[in-house]
């Protein structure tokens, strides 16, 4: 079977979801007033990489591209579980601390501002906790991870609704060094 | 609200406006008792020599627990000495009682405080009945606290329960990003700053003699727990293993601390010596265990819990054993504190997404809820188990507040700016002439 590259596929998912007569908007309703901002030479045709590339040598753990440059595992109101979406996260430091042996981290586990300060202490623990067990499964040595809990006392965000806090329930990797 | 009610509350608020100048916390308040005992405060022969007028002071406290309607003592003459005191122009004033008092001057700086409370029911007797008479020793610097004692002990001779003005609260400000813990007298006066930082402070503690505090600090960005001394602010470390060290509880005894590790799993509670050594682990679970509270008579400790699936409150011996469940209602029960007298113990209840301060009998296991706002937590009894003061937010700022053990009547204290949080409500103090 001929290969078909995976962004040509999904273009063409994307064009037939739009010529869908079902979901096709009703035409005309906004004035098209883009064309004379259009650039000279259509974007695509311009291939100039945007960012240069990564050195072979730059650490993983900095590069913007590298699954390990995220840090955050996010939860559920009174939940410690760590959820689907951010498996591969705590898989790919697992994989490098496994890899790295000299790497050391810390896992600052934090709640939202509601209920008891001292729960709060004990829950962001048990949050950085569970992070530790899956990072000990995949290979890290238990002195290369030190679990802390930081409670309700720095909050990510500073407001007081489901927007801030949902930022604030997390488990923060810090790297020793950083 | 009665009329009379409305009288009362505007002395009230121009009082403290006069008198609460100085003061760190602003006090204000937002209920008061059914019924209201009715009391003369006469100006106190002498006091107007000092900067501390202790009558007003007095007043102050009695006004601020809701429980005393003050009786107006304009165009009464202060009696001096009790054949003074006109007991049926007192009684026709409404007052029940009235408290009179001269401050004499000693050598060396000292100051007696002659101090009576005269029953001014009774309006046919010949004689005048007194109900209390004190002679306090005291100094222009203890002026304040021997006019707290006073208000005690007029409190517990009218309702019958002890006094708890001569006596100190501690709690955490955050101003800008620095973190401060305080010790202050019971009206918000004569705040200190125990210790301050630029990373978190949280869960002080009194010891049971009021020498020390106990607290959990984040300067070594993990918490560590500190027992420091007030009076020569000698700070010692007394638990700093791996992982989280917090929740410190000081034993009645004050021989040894309940408190909470996480070197060994999740949070666990453990006891230690008051000095740190004697690390003993008294749960054994991978459960949340933590906020460990004594019983009064040493026997027991109150703990919060998630081993059944959410965070509850259990009691177990002090020793270690087996602990028993001890809130039902809805999913998030933490911050149990035994009340003085050990009937009862308060705590902080969620319901429909609001936290809220809540007693709960021990016989009955009644549950009454005490306040209705959303963002409670922290909750301490005033030493006389007539109080809970507690942590709360208004307009998105932390301030603290305080409830009567019956929900009646209601305080509110804040800063001028910055959040208020963490209070913890200390022993009964002793003169120190």
């Amino acid at each position: 079977m001929k290969r078909i590259p995976l962004y040509l596929l999904i273009a063409t998912l994307l064009t037939a979801c739009a010529s869908d007569p079902t979901t096709t908007q009703p035409s005309a309703q906004v004035e098209d007033r883009t064309q004379g901002q259009q650039p000279a030479t259509p974007p695509s045709a311009d291939t100039r990489p945007l960012v240069p590339p990564t050195a072979p040598s730059a650490n993983p753990l900095q590069d913007p591209n590298n699954i390990l440059s995220q840090r955050s595992v996010f939860y559920d109101l009174d939940s410690f579980d760590v959820k689907p979406e951010y498996k591969a996260l705590v898989e790919a430091h697992g994989n490098y601390l496994a890899t790295n042996p000299k790497a050391k981290v810390f896992l600052q586990g934090h709640a939202d501002e509601r209920g008891s300060r001292e729960y709060n202490i004990a829950l962001g623990q048990k949050r950085a906790d569970g992070v530790r067990k899956i990072l000990s499964l995949l290979g890290a040595k238990e002195e290369q991870v030190e679990a802390v809990s930081f409670g309700e006392e720095k909050p990510r965000a500073d407001c007081h609704d489901e927007s801030c806090w949902s930022q604030n329930r997390r488990t923060d990797f810090l790297y020793q060094g950083e | 609200m009665t009329s009379t009610r409305f009288a009362f509350l505007g002395f009230f608020l121009l009082s403290v406006a006069a008198f609460h100048a100085r003061a760190a916390l602003t006090i204000e308040i937002t209920g008061g008792a059914s019924l209201q005992i009715p009391v003369a405060i006469a100006p106190f022969a002498g006091e107007e020599a000092y900067r501390d007028k202790l009558s007003k002071i007095v007043m102050a406290d009695l006004a601020r627990s809701g429980l005393f309607k003050l009786i107006d003592t304009g165009g009464m003459v202060p009696p001096r000495m009790p054949a003074d005191v006109k007991v049926a122009e007192w009684k026709a004033k409404g007052a029940t009682a009235l408290a009179m008092a001269n401050v004499v001057p000693q050598a060396g700086g000292r100051i007696e405080v002659q101090f009576r409370l005269i029953d001014t029911v009774r309006p046919d007797i010949a004689q005048v009945v007194q109900l209390a008479g004190y002679s306090l020793p005291t100094n222009s610097a203890q002026l304040r606290l021997t006019a707290h004692q006073i208000a005690d002990i007029i409190f517990e001779k009218l309702t019958g329960n002890p006094g708890a003005f001569a006596s100190r609260i501690a709690y955490i400000t955050k101003r800008g990003g620095t973190h401060e813990l305080q010790v202050a007298d019971s009206d918000g006066f004569n705040a200190q700053t125990v210790f301050s930082s630029r990373e978190p402070i949280v869960s002080p503690a009194w010891s049971p003699d009021g020498t020390k505090l106990a607290y959990v600090a984040f300067d070594q960005k993990k918490p560590i727990i500190y027992v420091q001394t007030l009076a020569t602010g000698k700070r010692q470390t007394i638990s700093n293993f791996k992982g989280n060290n917090s929740a410190p509880a000081w034993s009645p005894d004050g021989r040894q601390l309940a408190i909470v590790l996480s070197r060994d799993s999740t949070a666990q509670i453990y006891t230690v010596n008051a000095d740190g050594s004697g690390l003993k682990r008294l749960t054994q679970t991978t459960s949340i265990d933590t906020e460990p509270n004594w019983s009064p008579d040493g026997k027991y400790l109150l703990f919060t819990s998630d081993r059944g699936g959410s965070p509850q409150i259990y009691r177990m011996p002090s020793y270690g054993g087996e602990p028993v469940r001890l809130t039902f209602e809805g999913s998030y029960n933490v911050s149990p504190r035994y009340s003085p007298d050990g009937k009862s113990f308060v705590f902080i209840q969620r319901e429909s997404g609001k936290f809220r301060v809540a007693v709960q009998d021990f016989i009955s296991g009644q549950v009454q809820v005490l306040t209705d706002s959303s963002l409670d937590e922290s909750p301490s009894w005033a030493p006389n188990g007539k109080m809970i003061l507690y942590a709360t937010a208004m307009l998105g700022r932390g301030v603290l507040a305080a409830v009567s053990s019956d929900g009646r009547v209601k305080q509110r204290l804040s800063t001028q700016a910055g959040d208020v949080r963490e209070p913890a409500w200390g022993p009964l103090l002793k003169a120190k002439p």
